[in-house]
């Protein structure tokens, strides 16, 4: 408790920080919306919760790492080098496991998903070893408030381009004619398939369309933090609860989910301690899941 | 032609039977059984044990192997991958003693590992002895069959309050000014170096300003770095895996952090002077074992004859640091080798005793063990990244440079 209060105190004392504390929970919060972004396409289309979701955004980032340091390509170039391999895989993966549980029950769909995370966490093990790896961008760390305030211009990169990822695929969405079969699978796949739209094809490039967001993500945060072929399950978990506290089909939401969790996790971590970080994200889980039910239990009472 | 090859096969057959390896050919074997980690999260590490396994035993081999009364023996062993899983481990470790009837055991990689299989090999009263467990928590259960090689967790990073305690009064400071930092992940190996760190601390009459436990997944740490950057202590220690240390050494660099001095443990496994650059420069790193260090042996030779000759077997490591887990492994098996020769009987409870009463030097330093089984005849060594190489600077008998003080901040 005295180690609390004394947190507390020093965010009182130093206001400065509470800013350096939003910054860095907002540019780690962009990641984890970029990561969350493809499970809520997924979701929201397919109704298969992806388990496997951190294990595709780690698996981009060792696509880029593996470049970066066999064929020496350049760090940056590995983002959308990961988005395209990441597509490829994202596709197979849809036709050899997805496409076989997408109409079956939710059990079938959550054990199929999280064998397959078990299997690409086994596969980058044996492929890429258990060590941590990171790639490092050669870039200035900008400061501002005597040093309090830190802007490393690597992770700006990373979030403009999160940001950039994100922004093109909500046009896409908008905008393109697979973007609106998509929207009209999501809202009811059979009127879609009525209406002449290939909702096989909608869901295989739904999933690569994930997948390679996720590899995005990855080939971005191998840039900024580590990654090791077990850490898919954090971005797991981070990605469900932004899809649950954003809401299903609400994807501008994802992103503000994203950037709130993010924030959140920075200010746990600076009054709780480090290690109840994560508990913040789930803790944030169990209030929006408590509160959906109040409101789904007053709107049953206002109609009864 | 014909008759030339004739007499080089000659030649080249009584060179073979003038040497060790003819004789090494003659050798009965000498089955031991290990459960390690060939897949799973430590399976980098558990394939730097098994290498040191191994080149042990290809140079006991060379030596003559391994004379025990009248008989000479070589070593083989039944591996078994443990997949990394606790569960795994101890159920391969009654297969190897129930079905492949195995009598000796060599340990698995990490302490928790180490953990799940010593309750098995104890209810046996197999002897094991291990290398990549440093847990204190193994030494306290009272058993009579675990032996580690290795210095326990605890020490691991106390010789950086030590220097930091030094340094003050270089300085013209009391030891009782430094102000710690400490941030250790949750796990039983990270704990006791906490806990280590916390009685020396004690001792020297030290302020520990942060005391934080990261999480076992961490891989952002800037929550603790703003602290640090807030309460300005004279050292900073973290211990996380291969996971700390790199997220460490990263977010140091990016953040900034000006700290004199900071300790950390596992910059081998993280590579933090490849990932990390000038980043890592001037960060003290805890070891068990290092090449530069003054110790030999008779069949190993010295620490960077073991590094040369270890490197000449598999190349795979001409490019890096030879691992402290590597070397110790090496010295599991040669404690092994040295007990059976006392011992004069494969019968397993003489050489459980031949175990316990080991003195031996190696090139891995020197190797004498406690009632509770753990190594209490070797310190652990503490390293600088000095311009990207690992320098001994501590304990000061064992030193080859100076340490560079204050850190130099990017």
């Amino acid at each position: 408790m005295d180690q609390i209060l004394g947190n507390i105190g020093l965010l009182i004392e130093f206001p400065v920080v509470n800013l350096a504390i939003i910054i860095e929970g907002l540019m780690i919060g962009a990641l984890f919306a970029l990561a969350a972004y493809g499970l809520a396409l997924v979701w929201g289309v397919m109704n298969v919760k992806n388990l496997a979701q951190g294990d595709f955004v780690i698996a981009g980032g060792y696509v880029s790492w593996w470049l970066v340091n066999n064929i020496g390509m350049h760090p940056l170039l590995g983002v959308p080098v990961a988005f395209v391999v990441m597509w490829g895989i994202g596709w197979a993966t849809y036709k050899l496991v997805i496409s076989r549980v997408i109409e079956r029950d939710l059990f079938t769909s959550l054990l199929a998903t999280f064998g397959l995370a078990i299997m690409m966490a086994q596969i980058m093990n044996l492929m890429f070893g258990s060590d941590t790896q990171s790639l490092t961008l050669d870039m200035p760390v900008l400061e501002f408030a005597d040093g309090f305030i830190q802007l490393p211009m690597a992770k700006v990169l990373g979030v403009l381009m999160a940001s950039a990822l994100a922004l093109g695929v909500v046009l896409f969405m908008k905008n393109s004619r697979m973007g609106q079969a998509i929207r009209a699978t999501a809202q009811d796949a059979r009127a879609a398939r009525v209406l002449g739209i290939d909702t096989e094809k909608v869901y295989a490039f739904t999933f690569s369309l994930n997948s390679a967001i996720c590899g995005a993500a990855g080939a971005i945060i191998v840039m900024v933090w580590v990654i090791q072929p077990f850490y898919g399950i954090t971005y797991s978990i981070r990605a469900f609860v932004v899809v649950t506290a954003a809401g299903l089909g609400n994807l501008p939401g994802v992103i503000a989910a994203g950037l709130g969790i993010g924030a959140a996790e920075q200010y746990g971590g600076h009054i709780f301690g480090i290690g109840y970080q994560q508990a913040i994200a789930v803790i944030i889980l169990l209030l929006v899941l408590i509160v959906r039910l109040l409101q789904q239990r007053r709107n049953r009472q206002v109609l009864q | 032609m014909k008759r030339t090859m004739k007499s080089m096969a000659y030649t080249f057959g009584i060179l073979m039977a003038s040497t060790g390896i003819a004789a090494a050919a003659e050798c009965e074997v000498l089955t031991l059984g290990s459960a390690i980690s060939l897949t799973g999260k430590y399976a980098t590490n558990g394939a730097h044990a098994k290498n040191g396994y191994e080149f042990a035993i290809k140079k006991i081999k060379e030596n003559g192997g391994i004379k025990v009364a009248d008989k000479c023996y070589n070593f083989n062993v039944i591996y078994y991958d443990d997949e990394s899983k606790g569960d795994r481990g101890a159920t391969l470790a009654e297969r190897l003693i129930n079905q492949d009837k195995v009598q000796f055991m060599l340990g698995p990689y990490s302490s928790g590992l180490t953990k799940a299989i010593a309750p098995v090999t104890e209810k046996y009263q197999i002897p094991m002895v291990e290398a990549e467990g440093a847990s204190r928590s193994l030494f306290n259960k009272g058993y009579k069959y675990l032996f580690a090689v290795l210095s326990t967790s605890e020490q691991y990073l106390a010789s950086a309050v030590t220097l930091a305690a030094e340094k003050a009064k270089e300085a013209g400071k009391d030891a009782s000014s430094v102000k710690v930092a400490i941030a250790v992940e949750n796990d039983p190996f990270s704990l006791d170096i906490r806990a280590g760190v916390l009685e020396d601390a004690k001792k020297l009459g030290m302020k520990v300003i942060i005391d934080e436990k990261l999480p076992r997944d961490l891989s952002d740490m800037s929550a603790i770095l703003t602290k640090v950057k807030l309460l300005k202590p004279d050292l900073l220690v973290v211990s996380g895996h291969s996971k700390g240390a790199a997220t460490a050494v990263r977010q140091i660099g990016e953040q900034k952090i000006k700290t004199p001095m900071v300790a950390l443990t596992h910059c081998e496994a993280a590579d933090v002077t490849g990932n990390f650059g000038d980043a890592a420069n001037d960060i003290l790193c805890s070891t068990q074992w290092a090449e530069s260090l003054t110790y030999e042996d008779p069949i190993f030779g010295s620490a960077s004859n073991y590094e040369a000759e270890f490197k000449g077997s598999y190349p795979e490591y001409a490019e890096k640091k030879v691992p402290y887990q590597t070397a110790q492994a090496s010295a599991a098996v040669y404690v092994f080798k040295d007990a059976f020769e006392r011992a004069g009987t494969l019968e397993k409870n003489a050489v459980r005793d031949a175990i316990a009463k080991t003195d031996l030097k190696t090139f891995y330093g020197d190797i004498r063990f406690s009632e509770a089984g753990n190594n209490i005849a070797k310190p652990m060594v503490l390293r600088q990244i000095q311009n990207g190489a690992y320098n001994v600077v501590a304990p000061s008998g064992f030193a080859s440079h100076e340490v560079n003080y204050p850190r130099k901040a990017n």
